[in-house]
């Protein structure tokens, strides 16, 4: 048959398989160290101390308080403001605005995503508004603001409807559009329709990217309150976190400058990393959606 | 094995009584189809005809481009004839709905928020059709008959392939619906997963005798799972025979009969080819 072969057939054979008892344990639990340095938290936490030490140091060879307090005099206030001084109810002023904007960014991104699902124009309309307000800096809003709402909470949760907005119905909107027909066609075969059918099968099949929406609106919405409450934080009676680290370089109370910077990082990272991290592993992590 | 020799004596037993065949409970009448691309209107099927009688095994066959699956959405309701009626038990079908249980080929089509169970129980409690406890018990009964009990709360993303298409299965089985509606259910599965899940669903409906609709481009899926095969022609998709194909399984592949009918479909496929090369 196989007349190409040149030096014809292989033999065949068969085999007993070999004994693999000598490999040992197949599966090995990992040590204590090895499954310690395989965990992200610990190794961001070890990555954090260095850096809090090298802060430390660089500090202290500078040694010029008012230009680069060190670490621990920037903890020492923190501590002090946080226990009796005003960076308890600044934050929760802050907090205050940002909630109101964020819920209200939110609620307007679900009114626009809407329209976009339900029609093609208002897919346009929403194309072309993400298209010019979204590379459009809330912060350079603040004037208009301030012309149209005055010194205060509307202007403050006007930026910060403008920074969530955008962000959010695109992505919302883009997750929809992603979700696969397979899926909307078995949603439809149940005899879904409606606000049912968003409900039960497009928010949640789109939930990767609607997630991610809300993680980039938020970080935007806080970053621009920040921003604003720096800018007209000081004629507002009760101010905000902004004000606060604003009122501290006026005085030039540089570690006060530092421990207001702190107290966003901390707010930041926490929002982040705790709030929407249990939120992921709940969700999009769980079912298998992302990784 | 045994199966299959069950299935052959049951399919002798109902041929001798061919004269009084089950009742129709689907009829596709002059159906016409059509759908729009961007830059075409495009005829998927031209005025075809069949009924689908219940415990059928349908099966669809066709090369690419005949509009077989396109027929079977029609079925499911997600488009309209242009031309032409189906009605499943007499009444008209204009609309997606529970009574005729899709079963696709993606594996996306299971919900990935849901565990197993929960994605069996969804279009039950969705649909209303059956509620609490009594849904609960019959999806579990579902996952039994697919050997998926000890996965019943596994979320879909740590399943195998074959796996997922045994959710999707039990899920539409669980529903009891008129017509199950399978749209080249096996083609993304490995051969041997797709053999075994073959021998599955023919071992379900040997204990159910549910009727089911399946469309498939393979001529030994075709003879293998159908009990009654329609073979379409392409572009647009028109009737070209239908046949009947009892008593086939995984063990008479090799039996002259089978040879023969599949040699008999083969060339209904390809007798355009066979005829521009006979004349050139």
């Amino acid at each position: 048959m196989a007349t190409h072969a040149v030096s014809g057939l292989r033999p065949e054979y068969e085999r007993q398989l070999t004994d693999a008892s000598d490999v040992g344990e197949v599966q090995r639990p990992l040590s204590m160290s090895e499954r310690l340095w395989g965990s992200t938290p610990f190794r961001r936490f070890v990555m954090l101390i260095v850096l809090a030490v090298v802060w430390e140091c660089y500090a202290r060879f500078l040694s010029n308080p008012l230009l680069f307090p060190t670490f621990s005099e920037t903890l020492a206030t923190f501590w002090r403001d946080l226990v009796d001084g005003p960076l308890i109810s600044r934050t929760f002023t802050s907090l205050q605005v940002l909630v109101l904007g964020y819920g209200a960014g939110l609620a307007l991104a679900a009114v626009f995503t809407t329209l976009a699902v339900s029609s093609r124009i208002g897919t346009d309309l929403l194309s072309t508004l993400t298209a010019m307000f979204n590379p459009l800096p809330a912060i350079a809003l603040l004037p208009l603001a301030l012309i149209w709402f005055g010194l205060g909470i509307p202007s403050l949760v006007f930026v910060i409807i403008h920074s969530v907005l955008w962000a959010v119905s695109l992505n919302t909107h883009s997750g929809f559009r992603s979700v696969p027909e397979t899926l909307r066609m078995s949603g439809r075969n149940y005899g879904l329709s409606g606000v049912r059918y968003v409900v039960l099968i497009l928010i949640p099949a789109a939930f990767p990217a609607i997630l991610a929406g809300l993680k980039i609106g938020w970080a935007f919405a806080w970053r621009t309150l920040i921003a604003a409450e720096l800018v007209f934080g000081v004629s507002s009676r009760s101010g905000g976190l902004g004000w606060y680290i604003f009122e501290a370089r006026a005085e030039l109370l540089t570690a006060q400058v530092f421990a207001g910077l702190l107290t966003v990082i901390l707010i930041g990272l926490f929002v982040e990393s705790v709030i929407f991290r249990a939120i992921e592993a709940r969700t999009v992590q769980r079912w298998g959606m992302q990784r | 094995m045994l199966m299959t020799e069950a299935r052959t004596h049951r399919a002798e037993a109902l041929g001798t009584v061919e004269a009084t065949p089950l009742p129709v409970l689907l009829q596709v009448k002059g159906v016409t189809l059509q759908y729009k691309t961007p830059q075409h209107l495009v005829t998927a099927t031209y005025r075809v005809d069949f009924d689908v009688h219940e415990a059928d095994r349908f099966v669809i066959l066709g090369p690419s481009g005949c509009g077989k699956s396109t027929l079977l959405k029609a079925v499911g309701g997600f488009m309209n004839p242009v031309e032409g009626s189906i009605r499943i038990r007499g009444r008209e079908i204009s609309a997606p709905g529970p009574n005729r249980m899709m079963v696709f080929q993606e594996f996306e089509q299971l919900m990935p928020w849901k565990t197993v169970l929960q994605n069996v129980l969804f279009p039950m409690k969705v649909s209303g059709r059956f509620k609490g406890a009594d849904a609960r018990e019959r999806a579990l009964s579902a996952l039994a008959k697919v050997n998926l009990s000890k996965f019943a709360d596994v979320y879909p993303h740590m399943l195998s392939g074959g796996m997922k298409m045994r959710v999707a299965i039990a899920r539409a089985m669980a529903m009891e619906p008129d017509i199950l509606l399978m749209d080249e259910p096996f083609a993304a599965l490995d051969a041997l997963t797709r053999r075994k899940m073959q021998e599955e669903l023919l071992g379900l409906w040997d204990q159910l005798h549910f009727t089911v609709m399946f469309v498939t481009h393979s001529i030994e899926e075709a003879i293998l799972v159908g009990s009654r095969i329609l073979v379409l022609s392409p572009h647009p998709g028109r009737v070209r025979a239908e046949l009947n194909s009892t008593g086939f399984g995984h063990g008479s592949v090799d039996h002259p009969d089978f040879g023969r009918l599949s040699k008999r479909i083969h060339d209904f496929l390809f007798e355009d080819e066979l005829a521009v090369e006979a004349r050139s």
